[in-house]
């Protein structure tokens, strides 16, 4: 009965596996999913010999969740800028005070005091973008700085577009188009924003994130979507244009947190002053395809996102920015009951 | 008398059969191709190569994942399946007794809820025991694996078992052997196929696994489906096609040797 | 000197002191690292949802209460949840259809791997379950590649001439359907195949030779014998699927939501926990009353073994 030994002998080799040690030196990072440098991260592994395991998650709330709950054995985290405050109320990130760091002058003034961390106290800027309207040309050559693509659909992309299923994105655009105010309490506004919804989802073809291969093989022809998303289609076919809503277009950060219950507290300092780094920044930029918040970092970065119009907002269009914020519990409620009625 | 009649056949079932298998092979095909496009997508063909095999190689996360997700697999479905066949063996071809249904529901009870509540529980339920024991290794993963891996198993075992009557075991008892004996040489030998059947789901069951995966696992434990998760918001790459494919060759090879050491043994 | 009845009695007592052995490691690992668990979420259904996700230590029935009813959030009328409704009816039809189009595809591929020589039967069962080895998302990546405007199956049927112009099969309930049926074939596959293979073939020799037809035999005689199989088969389809989301989503379009859509948006960007735990309550209620009475039912006309 060999066979039988041997299988023995696999099924013990499995199980001690997963108790093998660890070496020392070590960073454990939580991010978003294909969102961290490869090159940069071995850059920071070989300066400060440090062992860096990076797990993924694929939105704010599983992260909150989880972070919450506590034992995780992560370091670092990088949940947007909408969440930040609710980390720091709850007591779940360090005071690592990123801004007296060596690099912290390298932060662009306009994010060096946010609201959402005054003083930088714990945060660390790690992407900027923003959410706009994507466009393929070829199929629709009318102007399309509006969410009326989306809300209000002409008649050559009826059918043909597509609306990324970021409840908050989504609800906050739907609000813009209709004339209101972020986070707004007046029922009339909202009213008109659960119609314009339910009206406009009959033109929409599907509510998906994968608008990179759907733009690109042509099953969309327009899309809600992030900058850099769009940046990577337009690059695959030149067709393909962003555009920044005129009503008023989402302004995001993700942002660099250290746990409380952080076990390599030093080595997660060390990574979040290495990130503020001009050349580093660029570095991940150049792979997430996201804007940074640092300064001097546009020499490094690479020639197709120096002028992208998808990673530096065009002046004409800076004023109808707005930052992203969350908003109160009661209303977060009513935005729910819209997104479950726009998709029952 | 020449009996051109043949008892198996039933018409249309081996051309359904035939079907089957070559549309359940259809997509793999389409994935493995695709793993050698020259193009960063993975639904528009741009010429031949294997620079995503090469980066699938230097790409140590989702090697790390992959690995993990067969680990993680091969040791739930193996304990899933013995723990299942005692199950069934205790819950089959028995009068009705307190407590069978209870234990029916109980075995069957993973099945029934969705993945996000068990996976929100066990995160609650498993966040304390981890801050409270500090031992935050693949335990809980491979022990929440085996839990929803038991029904998958459970079930195929049972109806099977329930095909067999106890005549044969009764003879073995008859003839003096022990119970032990009797379940190695003629209870075991019979189930096999349905213990196999069980082994088999409960395997495909753990790998596919995301949702609860997502919620109990610590640093470091991505296993493939949560890779591909976060993958799925930034643009998912033919890199994913290049290590299934690898994998897939890996688990052909090794199920083609284990087909054949057994084969020797008889 | 005991009595034969207190030796009778006591070997039954025996007999199920050692089933409950048997069946204790199962029941332990389950207990720990499933159901247990639960009592959380059901404790959790009773509280007051966290302003930002979890929950308040607060006892409140509103989750429960709004898992049946709704109030308009306009004009603040009472209702029936017809959106909870409209979901939950979504996914039960889903459920159904692929549970019976599996049954129609799986019985004759298990029928024929059944029917195989003895040497080649493992083979066709590692066969079968090999393209499940690579990943969900993966394999329904590539049967969206298929069911494309540009795929394979549109090509296809337009070099044959059979259509002028490419079927919109993708973002359908069609695509839904295939995209099911591929997924949950080998569940229905597998214990169907368990049950067929042990089927003696002499009583399917002695219907023929009573002169049924071949429907007949397959309806009276096979049919019946293979029912454990057929039964946890359609178990392990329909539950599973009434909780899939990601197939739905990636060849549906995900503009409807699923079961699971609805809950998960509770744990998620809806940040209404006890809602969630309240919704997944009930929904298990309703699946285990539904499957013991099915498996009850079902089970009542099987062969009855001493």
């Amino acid at each position: 009965m060999n066979w039988k030994t041997t299988a023995t002998a696999i099924g013990l080799a499995l199980l001690a596996s997963t108790s093998l040690a660890r070496a020392d030196g070590e960073l454990n990072i939580y991010n978003w999913g294909n969102y961290t440098s490869p090159d940069v991260i071995k850059k920071f592994e070989a300066k400060y010999n440090v062992k860096v395991t990076i797990t993924d998650y694929d939105s704010n709330d599983t992260a909150l969740a989880k972070v919450r709950q506590g034992g995780t054995g992560f370091d670092i985290a990088v949940p947007s800028q909408t969440y930040v405050p609710i980390w720091i109320k709850e007591g779940l990130v360090q005071e690592t005070d990123p801004g007296k760091m060596e690099n912290f002058k390298n932060v662009a003034p306009e994010w060096a005091n946010p609201e959402f961390d005054p003083g930088r106290k714990y945060s660390v800027p790690w992407a900027l973008g923003t959410v706009g309207v994507v466009v393929n040309t070829d199929a629709y050559k009318g102007p399309a700085d509006s969410w009326g693509i989306i809300f209000n659909t002409p008649d050559e992309l009826k059918g043909k577009v597509n609306v990324v299923p970021e409840m908050n994105d989504v609800i906050f655009a739907a609000i813009k188009y209709v004339g209101g105010q972020q986070c707004t309490t007046d029922k009339e506004v909202l009213k008109k924003v659960r119609d314009t919804l339910v009206a406009a989802k009959p033109n929409w073809i599907a509510m998906e994130y994968n608008t990179i291969e759907k733009m690109g093989a042509g099953d969309f022809k327009a899309t809600s979507d992030w900058n850099g998303s769009a940046l990577r289609q337009r690059l695959a076919n030149p067709a393909i244009h962003y555009n920044y809503p005129k009503e008023g277009f989402g302004l995001w950060s993700d942002n660099v947190v250290v746990l409380k219950e952080a076990k390599n507290v030093e080595n997660a300092k060390l990574f979040q002053n290495f990130i503020m780094d001009p050349e580093n920044a660029a570095g991940l930029s150049a792979f997430h395809r996201y804007a940074n918040a640092i300064v001097g970092s546009d020499k490094y970065m690479p020639a197709d996102m120096k002028d992208a119009p998808e990673v530096v907002i065009p002046a004409a269009d800076k004023p109808h920015a707005e930052l992203q914020q969350m908003c109160a519990p009661e209303i977060q409620d009513i935005y729910t009951k819209i997104w479950t009625e726009l998709q029952k | 008398m020449a009996n051109r009649f043949s008892i198996k056949h039933q018409p249309g079932f081996t051309a359904i059969a035939a079907t089957c298998f070559i549309v359940l092979y259809l997509p793999i095909v389409v994935l493995v191709i695709y793993a050698f496009n020259a193009a960063t997508s993975t639904s528009e063909w741009g010429g031949f190569s294997f620079k995503w095999f090469q980066s699938a190689w230097q790409n140590t996360q989702v090697i790390d994942a992959t690995l993990r997700s067969f680990q993680i697999g091969a040791i739930a479905a193996v304990f899933a399946t013995i723990f299942a066949t005692m199950a069934a063996l205790a819950t089959t071809r028995t009068a009705p007794y307190p407590g069978l249904t209870f234990k029916y529901a109980a075995i069957n009870q993973p099945l029934m809820v969705p993945e996000i509540v068990t996976g929100v529980a066990l995160l609650i339920f498993f966040s304390r025991i981890k801050i409270f024991t500090g031992y935050s290794g693949l335990g809980y993963l491979i022990a929440a694996h085996t839990a929803f891996c038991i029904p998958f198993a459970y079930l195929p075992i049972r109806a099977r078992l329930e095909n067999m009557d106890l005549t044969l075991e009764r003879a073995a008892a008859d003839l003096y052997a022990t119970p032990w004996r009797t379940f190695r040489r003629i209870t075991l030998p019979l189930l096999w196929p349905g213990i196999l059947a069980g082994l088999m789901l409960a395997f495909v069951i753990s790998l596919d696994d995301v949702v609860i995966t997502e919620f109990v696992k610590s640093g470091g434990q991505d296993t493939l489906p949560t890779y591909m998760l976060g993958q799925i918001r930034r643009g998912i790459t033919p890199e994913i096609n290049a290590i299934s494919t690898v994998f897939l060759l890996l688990s052909v090879v090794i199920v083609t040797l284990f087909f054949f050491i057994s084969r020797k043994r008889d | 000197m005991a009595t034969a009845e207190e030796v009778a009695k006591a070997a039954e007592r025996r007999d199920i002191r050692d089933r409950w052995l048997l069946s204790a490691p199962a029941l332990l690992v389950i207990f720990l690292a499933a159901t247990g668990p639960l009592l959380i979420v059901l404790v959790y259904s009773f509280l007051t949802p966290g302003s930002y996700g979890d929950v308040k230590w607060q006892f409140s029935p509103e989750a429960w209460v709004a898992v049946f009813l709704e109030r308009d959030i306009f004009d603040d009328t009472l209702s029936v949840a017809a959106a909870h409704v409209t979901i939950f009816l979504r996914s039960i039809k889903l459920s159904v259809v692929t549970t019976i189009a599996t049954l129609a595809l799986g019985f004759p591929t298990a029928y024929f791997m059944a029917t195989r020589s003895e040497k080649t039967r493992d083979l066709w069962l590692f066969l079968i379950t090999i393209p499940f080895w690579t990943n969900l998302l993966i394999r329904t990546f590539a049967v969206l590649q298929i069911i494309r405007n540009e795929g394979i199956l549109n090509t296809i049927l337009l070099k044959l001439g059979i259509i002028s112009s490419p079927i919109q099969i993708l973002y359908t309930d069609t695509a839904i359907l295939i995209g099911m049926a591929y997924v949950y074939l080998p569940l229905m596959v597998l214990p169907i195949y368990a049950s067929m293979e042990k089927l003696d073939f002499r009583l399917v020799e002695a219907g023929y030779d009573l002169y049924a037809t071949r429907f007949k035999v397959l309806r009276k005689i096979i049919f019946p014998l293979v029912k454990p199989g057929v039964i946890a088969g359609s178990i392990l389809v329909f539950i599973p699927a009434l909780g899939a989301y990601v197939t739905p989503s990636v060849l549906g379009g995900g503009k409807n939501m699923m079961l699971s859509n609805l809950i998960e948006l509770q744990f998620g960007q809806g940040r209404n926990w006890p809602l969630g735990s309240a919704l997944s309550i009930a929904v298990m209620i309703i699946v285990m009353v539904a499957l013991l009475a099915y498996v009850r039912n079902a089970g009542k006309s099987g062969v009855r073994h001493g």
